[in-house]
């Protein structure tokens, strides 16, 4: 037997490769991007970062249709940008296997909201698995393959933060080899105009009845047996927390939560005199097992608000508070925008300018924090531009003049640009929007740690491709004002932002260099202050760079040379001219 | 084989190579036949903020997570961490192994505040049984300031029951060739330094 020790995301990719996957698509997204990262060290499966989660899911759903057994990767969020495709998929259903992993991010670790992806399940009319940890991530997505094809619908697998950056102990199997099945023109299934979806609906229906029978037989939903009254009725992760802290209870573990086999619900109740259904975020289980009008303890007791853990756990089951203890005052550790990072000089210069800030998501949402203060807004992927225009258009609408000659700025990323930003910047030229667009280009998705996307010229499996510029794209949108220019270069940057917001037309500034922890070749000898300089006045110290501290008792800047990647930032918006680049560079 | 499960909390800042310590913590742990688990978190909360691992290993483990207050050990590669995270560690049979290597937090390195200076006395009421290992400093005297990490764990090394081979074997599987001979002379170091 093959152990290898995985995390979960590592685990999912093991058991698509083992079912014979051909093809995967995703977007990155955090705790999601490993899995195809994984995916993309097993030749035999043809893998991509598509542009957006949509685009994915299509990916996928065209290489099932075409008798692939296929796999869909995102963060919980992601399966939103992709929920058209997803709802529709239930109605055609699978040729191929097709696989919709999506894992959530209960206590938003690295995400904008806790939503519980297990309801896209029950709203789609697709059945859910839960793993628990990375040998069930790979015996359930296996397992999701065969069920794909044998019920005819996607199936959704549902990690959270805690099974997907997890790892443990593997037991691995061997690749089942699967030919694609080939490509037949099937209207009545794969094209649902009115007149075909609605046998396809009722269809569905049946499906669900068929796959509710499966759901009461399967070993993944067991009853494990307890030695005292009280049963647990658990899922995902939050099974091995309510196991870690009562380990005596009965279980009615649950590796399939939708359908619920409701025989097995009432079976286990008979048998135990008072049961908890210990899930993380929403009352899912609880809601269907109540509503078989079986009394159950769930939310009134297990936190809906941020993720389980065995304290949070424990605390339900035996009302037992942790022990506070007084540490004394710790500051904070939040993340904060790397040393040399290109995005800290375009937050500095638009902090300057007082215009609105519409944000969008990755590492440069950082600038919204102190000492920056760069940004006004963040709701979603592309919502940079639409909610700019939206803001600019409203403002439009006022006489009183502070508020109509406010400007906009939208500040967006070169992934994110890719990935939803194009259709707004389309919007916005079309509709005559004078707003000023930052495509903050480092060249790569660097939040989720460094994975290509359209700007790079190359794909995840490695393979050069063209490369396409932000800059072109916008010009061919017919964006008349576009700049490009070096964010490090301070003064090039700031005179190009200058004249895009004061233009009564769309423009688009693209701020371009490398993220310096993708690309450590332009990393140069660190910078120093000369204290007989300095003044200390604490410009350097508003660019929020960790590699440049003031020192209290000197009343002096220094720079902390293991940090500094000399990117020369400081050195630039210093008044007195008292930070200087290592003379031997 | 121990039969209880052996829990270790790691913690340190982005870039101080916890998440390779725990790697070669959970390679040892499961060369030896033992269950384990190990969780993290990647993403936004990574470079520059605290950075923490959950490793726990021994005959069969369900939590990914360790319960507070139940830590054999809490290993801290930076002062304020060790505070930060002391509430898993169990303080009357738990030890806290740390560095005294002070990374300034935003709010430092900005000027609002200064770094704490009673982080000494703290940990002295909070961890009775605490074992300092100036790994930071001895990563510089041998000219690899990013072996603080395998330091630690050579320290760590001396009050667990695993053999010096699997180690080795370890680092061999998790480093580069050309760094595997530091590497295994840093983790000698650190079980030196623990051993006074």
């Amino acid at each position: 037997m093959n152990k290898k020790f995985l995390s979960g995301d590592e685990a999912v990719a093991q058991g698509a490769w083992e079912a014979g996957c051909h093809v995967a698509a995703s977007y990155p997204g955090t705790p999601a991007t490993e899995i195809l990262e994984a995916v993309a060290t097993y030749p035999e499966i043809y893998c991509e970062w598509s542009t957006n989660e949509k685009v994915a899911y299509e990916v996928a759903l065209g290489a099932s249709m075409a008798g692939a057994r296929a796999l869909y990767a995102s963060k919980h969020v992601g399966l939103n940008v992709a929920a058209d495709p997803f709802f529709s998929s239930a109605y055609i259903g699978s040729k191929g296997g097709l696989v919709v992993v999506t894992a959530d991010d209960p206590s938003m670790h690295s995400s904008q909201n806790e939503q519980d992806n297990r309801y896209y399940g029950i709203a789609a009319k697709v059945p859910v698995l839960c793993p628990s940890d990375s040998q069930e991530c790979k015996d359930f997505t296996r397992l999701a393959f065969e069920i794909s094809e044998r019920f005819n619908v996607p199936v959704i697998v549902r990690l959270t933060t805690r099974t997907s950056h997890a790892n443990s102990v593997v037991e691995c199997g061997d690749r089942v080899e699967v030919p694609v099945k080939g490509y037949e023109k099937n209207i009545a299934k794969n094209l649902i105009l009115p007149m075909f979806a609605r046998k396809l609906h009722a269809s569905l229906e049946e499906r669900m009845l068929a796959l509710k029978e499966f759901s009461e037989t399967t070993d993944i939903n067991r009853v494990e047996k307890g030695e005292d009254g009280v049963g647990i009725i658990a899922d995902g992760v939050a099974y091995t927390y309510a196991k870690e802290v009562y380990p005596s209870a009965w279980f009615l573990k649950l590796g399939m939560i939708h359908p619920l086999p409701e025989a097995k619900v009432r079976e286990f109740a008979s048998k135990v005199k008072k049961i908890y259904i210990v899930e993380e975020n929403d009352p899912v289980i609880e809601q269907a097992v109540k509503a078989m009008g079986i009394g159950c303890i769930g939310k009134e007791k297990v936190p809906r608000v941020l993720e389980l853990n065995p304290d949070r756990v424990r605390q339900a089951l035996f009302d037992e508070k942790p022990v506070k203890i007084d540490t004394g005052d710790v500051p904070a550790r939040p993340p904060a925008l790397c040393p040399g990072c290109t995005h800290r000089p375009v937050f500095h210069i638009l902090s300057r300018l007082k215009t609105v800030i519409t944000g969008d998501i990755g590492c440069y949402t950082l600038g919204a924090l102190p000492p920056l203060n760069a940004m006004d807004t963040c709701v979603d992927m592309g919502a940079s531009i639409t909610v700019a225009h939206g803001i600019r258009k409203a403002l439009d609408k006022i006489e009183d003049a502070k508020q109509k000659d406010k400007k906009i700025v939208a500040v967006i990323g070169d992934s994110t640009f890719f990935h939803s930003g194009m259709t707004g910047l389309v919007n916005a030229v079309y509709n005559s929007s004078p707003i000023t667009i930052v495509i903050m280009d480092n060249r790569i998705t660097a939040m989720t740690g460094h994975q290509q996307h359209p700007g790079t010229g190359k794909t995840l499996m490695g393979k050069e491709t063209t490369q396409i510029e932000a800059a072109e794209v916008a010009r061919a949108f017919g964006v008349k004002h576009v700049w490009v220019v070096d964010p490090n270069n301070y003064k090039e940057t700031k005179e190009a932002l200058t004249e895009a917001v004061s233009l009564d037309e769309p423009a688009v500034v693209v701020a371009s260099r490398a993220c310096p922890l993708y690309d450590r070749s332009q990393w140069k000898k660190p910078y120093w202050v000369n204290p007989d300089e300095c003044n200390g006045c604490k410009i350097c110290v508003g660019l929020g760079c960790p590699a440049i501290s003031f020192d209290a008792e000197t009343k002096k800047a220094k720079v902390m040379p293991v940090l500094c990647t000399g990117c020369s930032v400081c050195a630039q918006v210093c008044p007195k001219g008292a930070i200087h680049a290592s003379e031997n560079d | 084989m121990p039969q209880k499960t052996t829990n270790i909390f790691v913690a340190g800042v982005g870039g101080q190579g916890i998440l390779k310590f725990s790697n070669l913590l959970c390679e040892v742990a499961m060369r030896a036949g033992l269950d384990v688990k190990k969780s993290e978190i990647h993403g936004m909360a990574q470079r520059g903020g605290s950075v923490t691992t959950h490793v726990r290993f021994g005959k069969k483990v369900y939590s990914p997570l360790i319960p507070q207050g139940s830590a054999d050990f809490l290993v801290s590669m930076e002062h304020l961490e060790a505070v930060r995270h002391i509430a898993f560690l169990d303080r009357e049979k738990g030890r806290l192994i740390y560095d005294t290597c002070e990374i300034d937090p935003p709010e430092v390195y900005t000027a609002q505040r200064t770094y704490p200076k009673d982080i000494k006395e703290r940990l002295a009421r909070l961890a009775p049984n605490r074992i300092f290992i100036p790994a930071f400093e001895n990563a510089l005297k041998i000219k690899n300031p990013r072996a603080q990490n395998v330091i630690m764990l050579g320290a760590l090394s001396t009050y667990l029951s695993f053999d010096d081979s699997l180690y080795e074997e370890a680092i061999k599987q998790e480093f580069k060739e050309k760094y595997v001979d530091s590497n295994l002379k840093a983790f000698a170091l650190g079980k030196e330094l623990a051993k006074g």
